[in-house]
């Protein structure tokens, strides 16, 4: 499906507007972190990016061979259905169209990797908000995804399972998928990106490799950003 | 657990159609008839004599007499049995009814209060009686339902001299209810209405009323017996329909009628046997 | 207060001697109103679901008129029933007028809407918190449905039960088309009916007692059920 192409990306909401032409082409490899403040629009371009909605003007598309065409995202809030934990992580794969065996076997896997194999059968609403979050990432990656977009999904957790989350989008990377991730944590930018795609005010500001970034931001904005103080507007 | 569902739901609705279907396996026909009729248990006790004898289930539909004849006019039942002559003679002229078959009578009561403001009990003239009530605006409780009841309550006030729908005040209470809800209105305004004598020999709930004008010839209450007209709705059941006038008219219908009794009372006098009534 | 007490006893009476004439009357009630209720789901869940994940012209104005259709008078239903199914009207040739199937039809017209318009104001809400995850995990709209169907299926339950609860306590529409005749179409509400008008108010009374008590037992079953399940499934 890569690489991703985003170009001259509006987005606006009774006339108020949210994106600003925003030009991209997201390529795969590098974990792509696209940090800014709150409000800055991160949310609604994730949104964009993963056809969950559609841009006011400009165009999203996916320059890549028609390959796997599967996309994941794990939202900021993890929504769970009312079923047990192996439920909710063998939904996607019904969706997909696989056989129950099948989907049981690839489901059980996933929530080894993510540690939550003895949790099986318990009602996936009665975990913890770091255990469904990492069960939304267990959903996500049985899909064998090519890319996976997350919107701020550590922004609600306590340390302990956020570094937690961090490992498993670490190992999720490990086996293939390209991780688009939006942030307004700057540590967490800096350990989990390997570019970073600034937005302020609805506008891409700055892209560059993580190290270049917070080292010489090339903005005013981004360097006030990174020193901690809040935007003008 | 979709599937699981699905089955559930399918299983409710063969079972619903089941037992609906299942009402159908009997061999029935369905009587138009009165409520006062029903009310007064008249059916209970002759019915089952009929279906044991012929196998027929008497399935009894009761409303008031206009709603009766007009259900039967649409063809929703094979046989009508009411009580208001002119109604049913008119009903045959039509041409919805085959004959019409006199087959008993009961009589009507005037009902009041034991206080009777309107000074009418123990009288025999009920058409003085009606006069007295309206002259002292006694409160007077009318079924107002087009049944064979208030048609005769409308024949009497016309017989009295009086235009009931034009001279009414607001002592008279135009209720739209069968005798029952009627008796029952006018147990809790103490007040004055005619009822016929079966519904009144059942009610359970008088309060302060009695029997106060009685056993005048104006009262009697005249039943027919009529088979729906199978050339006009083809599907009515004329044989079984026949065979329950047929034998309501019979010496044992007729003897079952006569042997109907509440708390040793009669109250249904058997008269097939006179043709003009 | 004398009719009260008179008509606990009689109640009690009637339950404790089986009388067979009360269980015949009971057994029908339950008959007619289930059999409504489960033709009515099953027309109203998908229906609902529909309105609430569905997007198209007229929407808004449907789900006006469907709330609106909730209000529905039972006599004004039986009326229109009747009209269909006697034999002066288009559906004579059934030949099921004063049948209970025909009570049957009319309750589950009363019913349909208000499980429809229940249930797709709880799946609407529930589309608003799932929407956007059902949708990236690549789930169709008529999927979502589904998914949502049973996602909130202690809600619906509580549906249904309402819709039991209305089909079991109206008396309008089973009059009319059932004509209330003894031994085949006479149910708690008709009967109830009958003998109000007959002026034996401890027995209606009676009845009445029965009645609730059959349908609060319906729901504690019910709500036991629900509790078991939200213990295993959460």
């Amino acid at each position: 499906m890569l690489p991703l192409a985003l170009e001259n990306v509006s987005y606006a909401v009774d006339g108020k507007a949210i994106l600003d032409q925003v030009t991209v082409e997201i390529g795969a490899g590098p974990r792509t972190v696209i940090l800014g403040p709150n409000g800055a629009g991160k949310s609604v371009l994730m949104r964009i990016c993963h056809g969950l909605l559609a841009p006011t003007s400009g165009c999203v598309r996916w320059l890549g061979a028609n390959g796997s065409r599967r996309q994941a995202m794990v939202f900021q809030r993890p929504v769970m259905l009312r079923r047990s934990v192996l439920g909710n992580a063998m939904y996607g794969l019904k969706l997909a169209g696989l056989a129950r065996g099948e989907r049981e076997l690839r489901a059980r896997d996933v929530l080894e990797a993510v540690g939550l194999e003895r949790q099986a059968d318990q009602p996936a609403r009665q975990l913890s908000g770091g255990e469904q979050q990492k069960l939304a990432l267990a959903r996500a990656w049985s899909l064998g995804p090519e890319v996976l977009f997350l919107d701020e999904p550590t922004a609600n957790l306590d340390p302990v399972a956020t570094r937690e989350v961090e490992s498993i989008i670490g190992q999720i990377r490990a086996s293939g998928t390209k991780i688009i991730m939006t942030t307004h944590n700057l540590g967490q930018a800096r350990r989990l990106g390997d570019e970073i795609l600034f937005i302020s005010g609805g506008r891409l500001l700055e892209r560059a490799p993580v190290d270049g970034f917070f080292v010489q931001p090339a903005t005013a904005e981004a360097a006030a950003f990174i020193r901690g103080e809040l935007p003008w507007t | 657990m979709d599937l699981k569902k699905h089955l559930l739901r399918f299983a409710f609705v063969i079972g619903a159609l089941a037992f609906a279907a299942s009402a159908h396996a009997q061999r029935f026909i369905t009587v138009a008839s009165t409520t006062s009729t029903e009310q007064s248990g008249l059916f209970k006790h002759i019915l089952p004599i009929f279906e044991k004898k012929s196998g027929i289930q008497v399935r009894v539909v009761a409303l008031g007499t206009g709603q009766a004849l007009d259900l039967a006019r649409r063809g929703d039942a094979d046989v009508v049995f009411v009580h208001a002559k002119s109604a049913e003679d008119k009903f045959v002229s039509e041409g919805h009814g085959v004959m019409r078959m006199p087959v008993m009578y009961n009589d009507f009561v005037l009902i009041g209060p034991r206080s009777d403001p309107a000074k009418i009990a123990g009288g025999k003239d009920t058409l003085e009686a009606l006069r007295k009530i309206k002259s002292a605006s006694a409160p007077f409780v009318s079924r107002g339902d087009r049944s064979g009841t208030h048609i005769a309550e409308i024949d009497l006030w016309k017989l009295a001299g009086i235009d009931i729908a034009k001279e009414k005040g607001a002592w008279y209470r135009d209720t739209g209810q069968g005798m029952g809800p009627a008796l029952n209105t006018a147990s809790s305004m103490n007040a004055y209405l005619l009822s016929d004598r079966a519904t009144w020999l059942a009610f359970r709930n008088r309060g302060d009323l009695a029997v106060l004008v009685e056993g005048d010839k104006r009262l009697f209450n005249q039943y027919g017996v009529i088979l729906v007209n199978p050339q006009r709705h083809p599907h009515v059941k004329r044989a079984d329909g026949q065979a329950f006038i047929d034998w309501v008219v019979s010496p044992e219908g007729q003897k079952a009628i006569g042997e109907y009794r509440i708390g040793g009372d009669t109250l249904f006098f058997p008269n097939a046997d006179q043709p003009g009534a | 207060m004398s009719d009260l007490s008179a008509a606990f006893h009689e109640a009690w009476r009637l339950v404790a001697s089986l009388d067979p004439a009360l269980l015949e009357i009971v057994g029908l009630s339950v008959q007619v109103s289930l059999s409504a209720v489960a033709i009515a789901s099953l027309i109203g869940l998908p229906l609902g679901a529909a309105i609430a994940v569905g997007r198209f012209p007229g929407r808004q104005a449907l789900i006006v008129f469907l709330n609106a259709l909730m209000g529905l008078p039972p006599v004004v239903v039986g009326l229109v029933v009747y009209l269909l199914l006697s034999r002066a009207g288009p559906l004579g040739t059934l030949g099921i007028l004063f049948t209970p199937a025909a009570m049957v039809i009319a309750q589950a017209v009363l019913v349909t809407p208000i499980i429809a318009a229940l249930s797709r104001q709880i799946l609407e809400d529930a589309w608003h918190e799932y929407e956007e995850q059902l949708r990236s995990l690549g789930a169709a709209r008529y999927t979502a449905a589904l998914t949502l169907l049973w996602d909130s299926r202690y809600s619906l339950v509580t549906i249904v039960l309402a819709g039991f609860g209305r089909a079991a306590a109206e008396v309008g529409a089973v009059m009319i088309v059932g004509g209330n005749i003894d031994g085949v179409t006479r149910v708690m509400t008709t009967a109830i009916a009958l003998e109000t008008s007959k002026g034996d108010l401890p027995l209606a009374l009676a009845l009445g007692l029965v009645l609730i008590t059959l349908v609060i037992l319906l729901n504690a079953f019910a709500s036991s059920i629900r509790a078991l399940a939200v213990h295993r499934y959460g």
